[in-house]
């Protein structure tokens, strides 16, 4: 079994349950996942399984290389891929070339952990980065939306490593835990989970179960 | 279709609303004692509706004994047994606030027939 795959997050609604309970949830589009690659403990030190998200609409430009690498599997080429741990015994084997669907690896009311790259927000104030508060906007305060003291003269009289201020905001890898799935489904290999997901529409995600 | 919409799709069984602001309507809604269901009434005027797919709601208000209720209810939530529109009020805009500070007579709204 393996522990995880690659989505794609499709957007986020609401479902009721019959007695009109609304759960917000984000609809991901999870897989097929096709396993490109075995790392070994012999080979490469490591156990994990190398997953490739095989999305119809996505372009590949894999080069010559990569390409080799996918034919290595029979895989198709995809354009992201990622590595999950997996277990197996001889009766549920996992295979390169395998292909690997939410159904197969998930149930409802599992609880996964979803990692994903947030929206990027450029360069931010310490304001919307932080959450500070900031100063007084009139009487002639002359401090506005600024960090305020970060260092002080005497002491410390210097600046603490670690301190808050602005710069680059979003566009990191983020992981939400302990989201719950709503729902499966099969046909259209969506899964539902609750909650939000970080990124935007059309991103990446990688949802592996919560240890 | 976009996936998110056929997941939507699957919870929009009821056909889209038949009434608009300023109707008089009644809202069967299921209330559940127990293991049973109970029908409980809301009657009053839709104020508004915010049409927003799946996520479509729409505000209901009456006057009891002096006080303004007011109750939003989601379109679709399956908790609402059926609507009825008792009767079709004439208005001049999508979200009727205004009734908010009206009371009596100044609150009536014209009826087409």
């Amino acid at each position: 079994m393996v522990e995880g795959l690659v989505g794609k997050k499709l957007g986020i609604t609401q479902v009721f349950n019959e007695d009109g309970v609304i759960t917000p949830v984000t609809v991901i589009q999870a897989g097929p996942c096709v396993v490109v690659q075995k790392k070994t403990f012999e080979r490469d030190g490591y156990e994990k399984i190398q997953l490739g998200f095989v999305d119809p609409k996505g372009k590949t430009r894999a080069n010559k290389p990569m390409k080799g690498h996918f034919k290595k599997a029979d895989a198709p080429a995809t354009r992201i891929l990622r590595e999950f741990s997996f277990s197996e015994d001889e009766e549920n084997p996992v295979n390169v070339g395998d292909s690997i669907l939410a159904r197969d690896i998930f149930k409802v009311f599992d609880l996964v952990d979803v990692t994903g790259k947030t929206k990027g927000r450029g360069f931010q104030g310490v304001i919307k980065r932080h959450g500070f508060s900031g100063g007084r906007a009139t009487h002639g305060s002359m401090h506005h939306r600024g960090p305020g003291s970060i260092g002080a003269s005497a002491y410390p009289s210097r600046v603490v490593a670690g301190m808050k201020g602005p710069g680059q905001m979003g566009s990191k890898r983020v992981t939400v835990k302990r989201l719950q799935v709503v729902q499966i489904d099969e046909e259209n290999n969506l899964m539902l989970v609750k909650g939000s997901v970080p990124g935007a529409p059309g991103g990446y995600v990688l949802v592996t179960r919560t240890k | 279709m976009n996936p998110v919409e056929m997941v939507e799709k699957k919870y929009m069984e009821r056909e889209a609303p038949e009434f608009r602001p300023g109707d008089t309507v009644r809202v069967n809604v299921k209330i559940r004692e127990g293991g049973e269901f109970r029908i409980q009434v809301f009657e009053g005027v839709v104020i508004a509706i915010k049409r927003r797919g799946l996520q479509s709601t729409f505000t209901v208000r009456k006057v009891t004994s002096g006080y303004g209720v007011e109750r939003i209810f989601p379109l679709y939530s399956p908790v609402i047994e059926s609507i009825q529109r008792i009767k079709k009020g004439r208005v001049r805009r999508a979200k009727l606030y205004y009734l908010r500070e009206r009371k009596g007579k100044a609150a009536r709204i014209r009826e087409i027939r």
